[in-house]
């Protein structure tokens, strides 16, 4: 097995008396993609924030290629090599495509207290955003201003900005929301590409999208993982029909 | 969009060509007055030009820059008080009193956001106008007269009207010149990315207060020397400057010129200075016309002049 990249160990994060993520221990081995799926509710961007830094967990700890991250504030774990993507899209909307990529791209390069000379004629920031703007298909919306791309293609941008900044660890917060038939299956073809270079750990709801990529998946209920495991055991497993396929009381009666 | 930024071009290069030519016409023309006039709208450009570096670019509403003004006029004022009247050594500690206070107050109030951070400038800059107040040795209330200009060994004479209005151009365009490279500057990419979204750019790894708190030094430090200039310029300094109508009246040259656009402050402070000198010779209730007056064009021209002028050419 490959060296554990991620080790998410019993964490907890409540919200008042709920409980969101209850004692989740989790390992992601290098070069895995790992999709987190559950129903509606069940803690996933809760985990998947605290993963980032965004929001901080009330115990356990987070493991970043056997380093303690848990603690770190967000700009630190970027730094680290840890990028996300956000379930609602979050974007510079009043900057080019290429300006957001060639940020990130920047943010890769150490401070940035350069004050002369011109950001945009710098040759290596402009190559690596359109390298990553190529990637995902963008290369021909390079100068579009955020704001006038559709949906799809801010999606699309979101992932080109992730991996600009060479992350080592990619954490997808639903990459499928909100779009159609033919630009989910664009985005399952780029994701197809994007897991030969990069761990990825990914939540999503589209099933077929999850099922048709994961290495392993982990059943995320009411905060708790209730199983983990390749597809096919996951597709076998009963507690996880019961929680999926709408019969939730069962599973609330079980635990 | 191309056309629109020739208008802006346009507009911008005539308005520094009149300003360099300025003392031209007034020698011509005998006129004496428009000069000084001139020379004090040149002084305020700078410190709106300043503003607008952290309320266009950086999308920090600082209510509070008028202290600057204030800190850079009493450190000139203090020091020739104090015998001290060489210009080598008064604007240096102008502008280093001045980017002190920045880093001071900026550290405490960029914790905040919004409506907080104005407040916060706005308390900050009142603290400075009451310590003033109450320096009786240079003056208080009633301020500080400066009886010696600031003294550049020969190198220039401040007490002539003409050099001493290039000098002020001089500084006003080595200021524009400056923000224009900082804004283009992977620094001032920065600073505009945290004021479009701040999560996203924390995301991607740029701890953003330290950015904000280095662009809000260097504003603070440009409107000290435009607070060294006017103190030259009316050879006195009073807490009034630092007044919150002042801050009040440099956010408004912003607003009116155009955020966040390089010539649009040096635009407003042109403009909102002649409106207020006309109307004030046409009534003593100016300010009832001006009122209104800015009103639509913060209702209407929204982007300010610079915003108004780029739609026009776009038709």
């Amino acid at each position: 097995m490959a060296e554990l990249l991620l080790r998410v160990e019993k964490l907890v994060r409540r919200f008042g008396g709920i409980i969101a993520t209850d004692h989740v221990t989790l390992d992601v081995p290098q070069g895995e993609l790992h999709a987190i799926i559950g129903p509606n509710g069940a803690g996933k961007t809760t985990l998947i924030s605290q993963l980032t830094g965004h929001l901080m967990p009330h115990s356990g700890s987070i493991y970043l290629g056997g380093r303690d991250i848990s603690r770190l504030p967000a700009y630190r774990r970027s730094a680290l090599g840890l990028a996300r993507s956000f379930q609602i899209t979050c974007l510079l909307p009043d900057f080019t495509a290429a300006d957001n990529v060639a940020l990130a791209a920047q943010a890769r390069e150490g401070h940035s207290f350069r004050f002369f000379a011109d950001a945009r004629k710098e040759r290596a920031l402009r190559e690596a955003a359109m390298n990553a703007l190529a990637r995902v298909g963008l290369s021909d919306r390079a100068n579009v201003v955020v704001s006038r791309l559709s949906h799809g293609e801010q999606r699309e941008l979101e992932l080109a900005v992730a991996l600009a900044t060479r992350p080592q660890l990619l954490l997808l917060d639903e990459p499928m929301a909100g779009l159609g038939v033919t630009e989910s299956a664009r985005m399952v073809k780029l994701l197809q590409e994007l897991r030969k270079e990069v761990t990825i750990v990914l939540v999503e709801h589209d099933m077929e999208a999850v099922f048709a990529l994961a290495d392993r998946i982990s059943v995320l209920v009411y905060g708790r993982v209730i199983a983990s495991g390749t597809p096919d055991t996951i597709r076998q497993n009963d507690e996880v029909k019961r929680a999926y396929l709408g019969d939730q009381h069962v599973v609330v009666r079980h635990g | 969009m191309k056309s629109a930024l020739q208008v802006r071009s346009v507009v911008s290069a005539l308005l520094v060509a009149g300003l360099l030519l300025l003392p031209l016409y007034s020698s011509l023309t005998g006129n004496i007055f428009v000069l000084t006039m001139f020379t004090r709208i040149v002084i305020l450009a700078l410190a709106a030009a300043s503003l607008n570096l952290i309320m266009g670019y950086g999308g920090m509403m600082s209510f509070g820059h008028a202290a600057y003004l204030g800190i850079g006029g009493y450190a000139v004022g203090m020091l020739a008080q104090e015998g001290i009247g060489s210009g080598f050594i008064q604007f240096p500690v102008a502008l280093a009193a001045s980017a002190i206070f920045a880093l001071v107050i900026g550290a405490l109030s960029l914790r905040t956001r919004g409506v907080y951070f104005i407040m916060i400038t706005l308390a900050f800059a009142q603290m400075a106008y009451y310590v003033a107040s109450g320096l009786a040795r240079y003056g208080g209330d009633d301020g500080l007269t400066i009886y010696k200009r600031s003294d550049f060994a020969g190198l220039i004479n401040l007490s002539n009207r003409v050099q001493f209005y290039y000098l002020c151009l001089a500084c006003l365009l080595l200021v524009l010149f400056l923000i224009w490279r900082i804004v283009n500057s992977r620094f001032g990419m920065v600073v505009q990315g945290l004021r479009s979204n701040e999560q996203r750019m924390r995301a991607i790894g740029f701890p953003g207060t330290r950015y904000r708190l280095v662009c809000f030094v260097i504003a603070g430090t440009m409107c000290g020397l435009s607070g060294a200039l006017l103190a030259n310029n009316t050879d006195f300094v009073s807490p009034a400057v630092m007044y919150w109508t002042r801050s009040g009246d440099l956010m408004v040259m912003v607003i009116l010129g155009g955020m966040g656009t390089l010539f649009g402050p040096v635009l407003g402070a042109v403009v909102y200075l002649l409106l207020e000198e006309l109307l004030s010779q046409i009534t003593e209730y100016w300010a009832i016309i001006m009122g209104p007056l800015l009103l639509l064009i913060v209702l209407f021209g929204r982007g300010g002049i610079m915003g108004v002028l780029g739609r026009f050419s776009r038709g």
